[in-house]
């Protein structure tokens, strides 16, 4: 009888014990969501040009000031900077600026390049339609590169935010692409 | 049972002889005692390792260790306290206690017990085995935050796996204690009559099964990460460091109030027993246990404030920690009710009590400055949050251990440990436990990081004096063998209740020793 009971009591504490470990990995999405509703780490949002036309009206009245900065990961030996490191933005206005690559190495490589909008609370009124973000970059030895980004920031971006940092981290991405 | 009924003709027979007892053993009694000796080893381990931490900090400058050796000295000396010592001796005092204070006649599943205690042995030679690898230890910190901790050498997967190997001990350590409690209590001994170190453990025990297996979940996306190409936490493929922090604290904390509430449950046995009173406030007692271990699920991202949250977040995590401190000052409350206008005397393990009341309070006042998120971005990751947990873990966790030694050695051994010995080791330990982990408090305030081989000139004075106070903690704690060797030899004989006022089943229904197999019939419980 005891150790029926027993036997019962520990198939539901061991089964309590692996839902948590699928619990750890449904942190993964879970974390994924919460980013994207709250803006947490300055992820972006995506955007198409037909969805500004019919959302977006722009604030003729309003400019905010957008500063790129562009940073490599510690072993990515590209040169990587913006054109221009500051614009005046309308809201509501698609915009399109652009960065440049050189691989300074003497093989191909791959990059990818991760956003991130500061401050945090302005990143979800941050759009983009267009971005080299939103693909891996190969470039040959050698090689420059112009890579254009369109964005619109939303209208209803709080007003107290007069400015907004968008910052890239180039990753280098050429091993994992190899083996894929 | 059956098979336990065919035995009662017997009557009790002894352990079976030579070493293989130890390896085959199943009897409660004989894993708590491996438990507990195999953490003194681990504590020892750990505590060379401080030394070595100590040394190089003695001076500034870079003297004895080169910096990577030293990173993976502080990296170490964390896991192996915590998962080696702390962890596996409350485990042992679970193993000896809870079968003997609820009136049962052994843990709920002995094979098990068996299982979960070898696996620690091979878990931590894994670990230490990684000192003999390319690229040497763990060296990116106890926490092993990716990207840094996925540079480490050869040695990465046995890390993990070893772990993989200590949660899994302990998860099924906590199964067999949760099990036991629910399913084994003598007749009569409803839960709210179980001494408050059954309760604490039952709720450690929950909280070791929710959260363990996070943990587990965490390393190995690790290891994935590592070795088959997976992102979880790299940016470049669409991952983020920073989820890291947060799965990994969601485990942490708890694992905080895993090394704690055990305590609180010695700690509320012993000051009753020497001030000859009943604890004040029982069952709020349980409550606010509870209480702390519901909270703990919900404060975890105060250990990460400064790595960017939106406002509202940094108050959430701010206030919801701060509340901790109301169901800890109930607990805090109640022992000092309990001593007040008490007829106590002050024997070793009180001692080593009132001295965990007095020190963990004080690191508990300093773990509420921290709390507070504004000011947390000058201590954080400073020596101030060295000294805050170690008053926490050492005065804290360690003392209650100490205290819990002192208080069942008796009881265990049927022998009284030698008395001028054990108050020899309190003062020592507690004096210089002080000059070594107080001026961290100055120095952390002043700036010095943590977890740097080397440090501006400014902060030489009080590291001499922290590392003169932690030579003379860690030479000190070899009294604490010899009480136990000189205990276990021979000495005065105990009386069953050992101490005057000492209650309770194991003092009031069973001799010192206890017999082998103990409780074979259900006690009577009043």
């Amino acid at each position: 009888m005891q150790e029926k009971k027993n036997q019962r009591s520990f198939f539901k504490m061991a089964s309590v014990a692996v839902m948590m470990f699928g619990f750890g990995y449904l942190l993964v999405p879970l974390y994924d969501i919460f980013c994207e509703l709250t803006g947490l780490n300055g992820k972006t949002g995506v955007t198409t040009e037909s969805e500004i036309a019919a959302q977006y009206q722009p604030d003729k009245n309003r400019l905010v000031t957008v500063q790129f900065v562009a940073n490599n990961a510690s072993d990515m030996p590209w040169d990587f900077k913006p054109l221009v490191s500051t614009m005046q933005v309308t809201p509501g206005q698609l915009t399109a600026a652009q960065f440049v690559a050189s691989n300074t190495t003497h093989t191909e490589m791959t990059g990818q390049a991760v956003p991130s909008v500061s401050p945090t609370k302005a990143s979800r009124y941050f759009n983009k339609t267009e971005c080299f973000c939103f693909e891996k970059q190969s470039l040959a030895a050698g090689e420059s590169k112009e890579m254009p980004l369109r964005f619109v920031v939303d209208p209803r971006l709080p007003d107290d935010v007069k400015t907004l940092t968008l910052a890239y981290t180039l990753f280098d991405v050429s091993n994992k692409t190899a083996a894929n | 049972m059956s098979h336990e009924a065919t035995h009662d003709g017997h009557d009790d027979h002894g352990p079976a002889k030579g070493l293989m007892r130890w390896v085959t053993t199943t009897n409660h009694k004989d894993i708590g005692t491996l438990y507990l000796l195999f953490a003194l080893v681990m504590f020892f381990i750990g505590g060379a390792m401080a030394m070595v931490i100590r040394a190089e900090l003695f001076q500034p400058g870079l003297q004895v260790v080169d910096p990577q050796f030293f990173n993976s000295m502080t990296t170490v000396h964390a896991l192996v306290m915590i998962f080696g010592a702390v962890m596996p001796a409350f485990t042992g005092l679970a193993n000896w206690l809870i079968p003997m204070q609820i009136g049962a006649p052994d843990m709920a599943l002995p094979r098990m017990n068996n299982f979960s205690f070898w696996i620690l042995p091979f878990a931590f030679s894994l670990l230490l085995s990684t000192f003999f690898m390319e690229g040497g230890g763990p060296a990116g910190g106890w926490t092993i935050y990716p990207p840094l901790s996925l540079q480490m050498g050869d040695g990465f997967p046995f890390m993990i796996f070893a772990i993989h190997l200590a949660g899994i001990s302990s998860i099924m350590g906590s199964i067999n204690v949760v099990v036991t409690i629910l399913n084994m209590r003598a007749p009569g001994m409803t839960l709210m009559k179980m001494p408050l170190f059954v309760w604490t453990w039952l709720i450690t025990a929950y909280l070791l099964i929710a959260t363990m297996p996070v943990l587990a979940g965490a390393v190995t996306m690790l290891l994935t990460d590592k070795f088959a190409a997976t992102s979880f936490f790299s940016a470049a493929g669409g991952g983020d460091p920073v989820m890291y922090q947060h799965i990994f604290w969601f485990f942490g904390h708890p694992e905080v109030y895993i090394l704690i509430l055990p305590a609180f449950g010695i700690v509320s046995a012993i000051v009753p027993t020497f001030a000859r009173k009943p604890l004040f406030g029982y069952s709020s007692m349980v409550y606010a246990t509870a209480s702390i271990a519901f909270l703990s699920f919900i404060v975890w991202a105060h250990h990460m404030f400064t790595v960017g949250m939106p406002v509202v977040g940094e108050l959430f995590f701010m206030y919801a920690t701060m509340m901790i401190a109301v169901p800890t000052g109930v607990k805090v409350f109640n022992w000092v009710s309990t001593m007040w206008k008490g007829s106590m005397t002050f024997e070793t393990p009180m001692l080593f009590a009132i001295g965990f009341i007095m020190m963990f309070t004080l690191g508990g006042f300093s773990g509420l400055m921290l709390a507070i998120a504004p000011a947390d971005f000058q201590y954080h990751d400073t020596y101030f949050v060295v000294a805050h947990f170690h008053y926490v873990l050492v005065t804290g966790a360690i003392y209650s251990i100490m205290a819990a030694a002192y208080y069942w050695l008796p009881k265990w051994t049927g022998n009284m440990y030698d008395e001028t010995l054990g108050k020899w080791h309190f003062w020592i330990s507690t004096i210089s436990v002080n000059v070594l982990f107080f001026p961290q408090h100055f120095l952390g305030l002043a700036g010095m990081p943590r977890r740097i081989p080397d440090y501006a000139v400014q902060f030489a004075d009080w590291n001499m004096i922290s590392s003169i106070g932690g030579f003379v903690f860690g030479l000190s704690q070899l009294m604490f063998v010899v009480v136990i060797y000189k205990a276990i030899k021979g000495g005065k004989k105990a009386t069953d209740q050992v101490w005057e006022g000492a209650t309770g089943l194991e003092f009031e229904q069973l001799s010192s020793p206890p017999p082998y197999h103990s409780f074979n019939e259900a006690p009577v419980i009043k």
